[in-house]
């Protein structure tokens, strides 16, 4: 049973078409990324996949426990976020202030926040402010904030944009083990290597098409070979 | 020429005093408003909102000169006009139909335009109009207005904190915000009434030019000074409820002695413009601070 079914999907970029008949599914526990050219709609169709904007015309649904409102949603990093005052912990704990009134969270709330910031080996950094970690120690945060939202489904958009080399393998290992546990993971990435190293299917979105399917596929079909040559030295 | 302190104003020799409690209690509560959604605005890069709207409430005050609205009636025009231009200001710069800051500063001389040429059609003098601008007179605060004030911002406060967690989400993420499930729109439609009535409500005594400053310069100077949302929002109300109290009683027991002038005796300063004179000196206090504090950091390093 899929989690997510996209059916005959339309999206616009800037009144652009950019995605057109696009169809797929994600099953629970599928590790799906998503590549493409800058402009190919990847962006678009995450936000409206988490119901942040509206595609001109198709279906978008949810099912086996992921739900709108219940994804852990990992966004490209905002430059306005960098200078921004608050706590790695007001940052995480953020994923929970739909559920609550008042300046208030409750015990289980800080125990997950907890759990996830543990998880993600910045537990010590809590206090902290968000503003002066390195650019990994940031991610790590943001992605324990979206784990904090979801028990399903996470959707990483370009998680290890601007990190160094030994951040993004650390990153990227995060992730994966987070996958091996059961979550599901859609990432888009430029890294194609690593798309086609650890991903289970890949969707890569073109002007022209789009290809969807299993990574044996992918690679057999040569629709990325432009990609994979810049990539594969 | 001799510059004094005189505290009896507050003996009730000259006047009643209860009118400069009233003042005081109502400058507080604004600050307080004010400041906390002050580092809001200026966070999600929307301080000129603040200034835009501010002018907005000087247009609300000429639409009611005009129609002769009597004094405490003011506020059923103050309030929805500036609420609907804050629906309007916050509408334009998310849409991305203009870019946000022209588009705001578009309206903020705009409104004060047309705000000018209606004081003109309803015959106001030059001091009515400086009023709408820079503040009234203390002396000109009633029971009546603090009572209201009190109410307004008891709305305001309560309402901030019910969803502080929320407001949080959206000024620090939009997105991710919308995505686990906070009412975007909704969150950022409040914040636009809240600082509509805070700007509404503190318009008479500070003056529509004078309260963007409260809005803008605390959250300013908490940034400089603090590192985490909450300790920067009660910093900025602090400092700013503070500076308010310190501008207010310069102002009111402000003396100046000149010889061979009609000029001499208790002055009275204007509050408002007394007030920002403060705030701008604790923000110039707290960069020295942060500038002292990072020089210290960074000797102990190396």
């Amino acid at each position: 049973m899929s989690q997510l079914t996209v059916k005959n999907l339309e999206l616009a970029y800037e009144g652009k078409a950019v995605v057109k008949g696009l169809s797929f599914d994600v099953k629970k526990g599928e590790y799906l990324c998503v590549v493409g050219e800058n402009g190919s709609g990847k962006t678009t169709l995450m936000k409206s996949i988490l119901r942040l904007i509206k595609p001109q015309s198709g279906e978008i649904s949810f099912a086996d426990g992921a739900r709108v409102g219940r994804i852990g949603y990992l966004p490209q990093q905002k430059t306005a976020q960098r200078d921004f005052p608050a706590s790695v912990k007001e940052v995480v704990m953020s994923a929970f202030a739909s559920k609550t009134w008042l300046p208030v969270y409750t015990k289980a709330m800080k125990q997950k926040a907890e759990q996830n910031l543990e998880l993600l080996n910045v537990s010590g950094l809590a206090e902290h402010p968000f503003s002066e970690l390195s650019g990994g120690q940031q991610q790590r945060v943001l992605l324990a904030r979206a784990l904090c939202a979801t028990e399903k489904m996470l959707l990483l958009d370009e998680p290890v944009n601007g990190l160094d080399p030994t951040a993004t393998s650390e990153m990227y290992s995060v992730i994966k083990q987070l996958n091996d546990q059961g979550m599901t993971v859609i990432m888009i990435t430029h890294d194609i290597n690593t798309a086609v190293n650890t991903a289970d299917k890949i969707l890569h979105l073109n002007q022209d098409g789009h290809f969807f399917g299993t990574t044996e596929e992918y690679l057999a079909s040569g629709f990325g070979d432009a990609l994979l040559k810049g990539g594969l030295k | 020429m001799s510059i004094s302190f005189d505290f009896s104003v507050f003996s009730g020799q000259y006047f009643d005093a209860s009118v400069l409690l009233y003042a005081l209690v109502v400058g507080i509560m604004t600050c307080l408003c004010s400041s906390a959604l002050g580092v809001n605005l200026v966070l999600k890069r929307y301080s000129m909102i603040g200034d835009g709207l501010s002018h907005v409430g000087f247009l609300a005050l000429a639409i009611a000169a005009l129609f002769e609205v009597a004094d405490e009636n003011v506020i059923y025009i103050t309030i929805p006009v500036v609420t609907a231009a804050a629906f309007f200001l916050m509408w334009l710069s998310s849409s991305g139909k203009l870019k946000g800051d022209a588009a705001t500063a578009l309206v903020s001389v705009g409104t004060v335009a047309v705000g000018y040429i209606i004081f003109g059609l309803a015959e106001a003098g030059a001091a009515e109009v400086c009023t709408g601008l820079f503040g009234a007179s203390v002396l000109t605060v009633k029971a009546t207005d603090t009572v209201l004030c009190l109410v307004l911002c008891g709305i305001v406060v309560l309402l901030y904190l019910l969803f502080y967690n929320r407001i949080f989400a959206v000024t620090f993420d939009e997105d991710f915000a919308k995505a686990s499930g906070v009412g975007v729109k909704g969150c950022n439609m409040l914040l636009s009434a809240l600082t509509a009535i805070t700007i509404v409500v503190g318009m008479k005594l500070l003056g529509s030019i004078m309260i963007s400053a409260v809005i803008v310069i605390p959250a300013v100077a908490a940034m400089r000074l603090f590192k985490t949302f909450r300790a920067v929002v009660i910093s900025s109300a602090v400092m700013s409820m503070f500076c308010f109290v310190i501008g207010f009683l310069f102002a009111v027991t402000f003396v100046i002695r000149k010889p061979d002038s009609f000029m001499s005796g208790t002055v009275m300063l204007p509050v408002g413009a007394t007030v920002v004179c403060f705030n701008i000196i604790a923000l110039l206090l707290a960069v020295c601070i942060k500038k002292f504090k990072t020089r210290s950091n960074t000797k102990t390093n190396t």
